[in-house]
């Protein structure tokens, strides 16, 4: 185990490498090519002709394809729900770990039970409640459903279970109430676990893909992966569009990830484990 | 709370005593599950039972009426003169198939980038990021970008296969290159996820195990066998449930790379489920089919379950 790493050790570890940059880069290089030359064959590996027009055609084009209006739209929907996730499994998460109360192992059961009853299950239920609730093609279709997955309410409970009971204990002897002990103690203490449920929720909605399709129409209601695959059937063959479009898509949590990546990866690391 | 009221003095004084040391009320632990519980039974219990009851009416989205039909919308998914069946079938089979290539790659090759990155070598925090990157991309974006890079004409693997002398490939509109491409970009997204899970597992194999094995004269092979595989067993159930279960969600990548084709052999369960209730607006007989694919993903789980339990003894 403690040998050092051999040269084929190091040249596996470059070649997973390439094969994870390399589409990636392919993806962007692609987005600053023209039409004719993005079906060259063979394909040339530096935009011989750099050009902006792919980005033009879909940051400008008005009301046919808002891509930044969709950006908009990703943003608020993910925010907001990532915001209402930590809120609700934080507390309800919070009361299941620290707190005895009638049914409260039967509660527990059922909710995890749920973390595996597939998504497609609610589909169709679920959009006759947004219609019944005047959501389709609104936000709130995306931000308030989701947020009552099993998977935040499990995750905090594990978090708060660790969290040493001396420190609540301390304030008990102060008199504290029990909101005042939460919101001073335990979430302050907590914010590992916040940050990282902050990111896995944000992350999973921004990229969202059957639920929106379905229950957003409008074109300037769209959340960025609805709206490209309207951009897919739109521009067929014109990849530079299309992989614009991607890029637009996909900078932006890749700079989220650049920062946040040990959050999102200590994240799902406990998930398993705990699992 | 009746009976704790027409108690005595001392009995009342003990029970507020003990619930100050407790430091809350009856019902401070309710009120803290309130806003979750609301959404959970809104969103969750309630559609999963409502979905039932659709499923045993003919509920089209844009009549009036929707009349009770019983278990018609079940029977007709097992009857093959029915419209319904043809469709759903190969939409399950299709599913069927996605999953029996990709679980066993989704399991595998997450194992091996474990105990890659489990070796201590500099930049492995870096490249740990790197292999995990893929899976923070949306399927709409891996979807797009692979649709280009597969094309037959266009795309950039058969521009680099042709280096090699070898014939173009329809990888998005030849079997069985369709199953190949879909499986291979389903690894390249969530394989780090996968990798992550184990490598927590592997980080809690006690360093003791490897160092008895290695007086025991073990290899690193025999070390593989004897201490690691033993030790990732629990870790490895999860991973394949929960493949499991996303291989039977599949849908993005056949829409976006291969767009169900050619004819409709990547057409998933999925495709055909929401196609029959958003499209044709038939939402009883699309509730009806998620509760079949459901009830046989149910099935397949708990018999790998088992079979993986089995092993354990």
């Amino acid at each position: 185990m403690r040998r050092r790493p051999s040269a084929a050790f190091w040249v596996m570890v470059v070649l997973l490498t390439l094969l994870v940059i390399v589409p990636l880069l392919w993806m962007l290089i692609t987005s600053f090519k023209t039409v004719g030359e993005s079906q060259s064959d063979p394909p040339t590996l530096i935009p011989q002709d750099p050009t902006g027009r792919a980005y033009g055609e879909i940051l400008t084009t008005g009301g046919q394809n808002p891509v930044l209006r969709w950006a908009l739209n990703s943003f608020a929907a993910a925010g907001l729900h990532a915001l209402l996730v930590v809120v609700v499994s934080s507390m309800a998460g919070y009361a299941l770990a620290r707190m005895s109360f009638r049914f409260k192992n039967a509660i527990f059961s059922v909710i995890l039970l749920t973390l595996f009853v597939p998504g497609f299950v609610f589909l169709m239920p679920n959009y006759l409640l947004m219609d019944q609730l005047s959501w389709l093609d609104t936000l709130w279709a995306l931000v308030v459903p989701g947020a009552a997955g099993a998977f935040g309410v499990f995750f905090m409970r594990q978090f708060f279970l660790a969290i040493p009971k001396e420190l609540e204990e301390v304030a008990l002897i102060d008199g504290a109430s029990a909101w005042t002990i939460f919101t001073r103690i335990i979430l302050p203490n907590a914010k590992p676990a916040l940050a990282t449920l902050t990111v896995l929720s944000f992350l999973s909605n921004w990229n969202d893909f059957v639920w929106p399709l379905f229950v957003l129409f409008s074109p300037e209601r769209l959340t960025l992966p609805a709206g490209l695959s309207l951009l897919q059937g739109a521009y067929t063959t014109d990849y530079p569009v299309i992989m614009a479009g991607a890029t637009v898509a996909a900078v932006p949590v890749l700079i989220l990830y650049v920062f946040v990546q040990r959050y999102v990866i200590e994240g799902v690391a406990n998930s398993g484990i705990k699992g | 709370m009746a009976v704790q009221a027409s108690a005595g003095v001392i009995r009342k004084r003990r029970a507020r005593a003990s619930t100050a040391v407790r430091g809350y009320g009856a019902a401070t632990p309710y009120l803290f599950l309130a806003p979750y519980l609301l959404l959970f039974l809104v969103f969750v219990i309630g559609p999963a039972i409502f979905g039932i009851w659709m499923s045993l009416h003919d509920w089209d989205f844009q009549l009036p009426g929707k009349p009770w039909v019983g278990l018609q919308n079940y029977k007709d998914l097992f009857d093959p003169l029915s419209a319904t069946a043809e469709p759903f079938w190969h939409g399950m089979r299709a599913t069927g198939i996605f999953t029996i290539a990709s679980v066993p790659f989704l399991v595998a090759v997450p194992l091996g980038l474990a105990v890659l990155l489990n070796r201590e070598f500099p930049g492995r925090t870096f490249f740990r990021a790197v292999y995990f990157a893929p899976f923070v991309l949306g399927v709409a974006v891996i979807g797009l970008m692979f649709r280009y890079i597969l094309d037959t004409n266009f795309g950039i693997l058969n521009a680099f296969l042709e280096l090699f002398g070898l014939p173009e490939i329809g990888w998005t509109n030849d079997q069985p290159w369709a199953w190949v491409s879909l499986v291979g970009v389903t690894v390249w997204w969530t394989a780090g996820f996968n990798a992550i899970i184990y490598l927590a597992g592997l980080q809690d194999i006690p360093a003791e195990q490897y160092e008895a094995a290695e007086l025991d004269g073990a290899g690193s092979w025999q070390k593989f066998r004897n201490v690691t595989l033993p030790g990732l067993r629990p870790v490895s159930v999860f991973i394949v449930i929960i493949t499991l279960l996303a291989s039977a969600n599949m849908f993005g990548q056949a829409l976006l790379v291969t767009q169900g084709a050619p004819g409709d052999t990547t057409t998933t369960a999925l495709m055909v489920i929401t196609d029959t209730g958003f499209s044709q607006f038939r939402m009883g007989q699309a509730a009806a089919m998620s509760y079949l694919l459901a009830l046989c993903l149910a099935i397949v789980a708990l018999i790998t379950f088992a079979l993986m339990r089995e092993r354990k003894s």
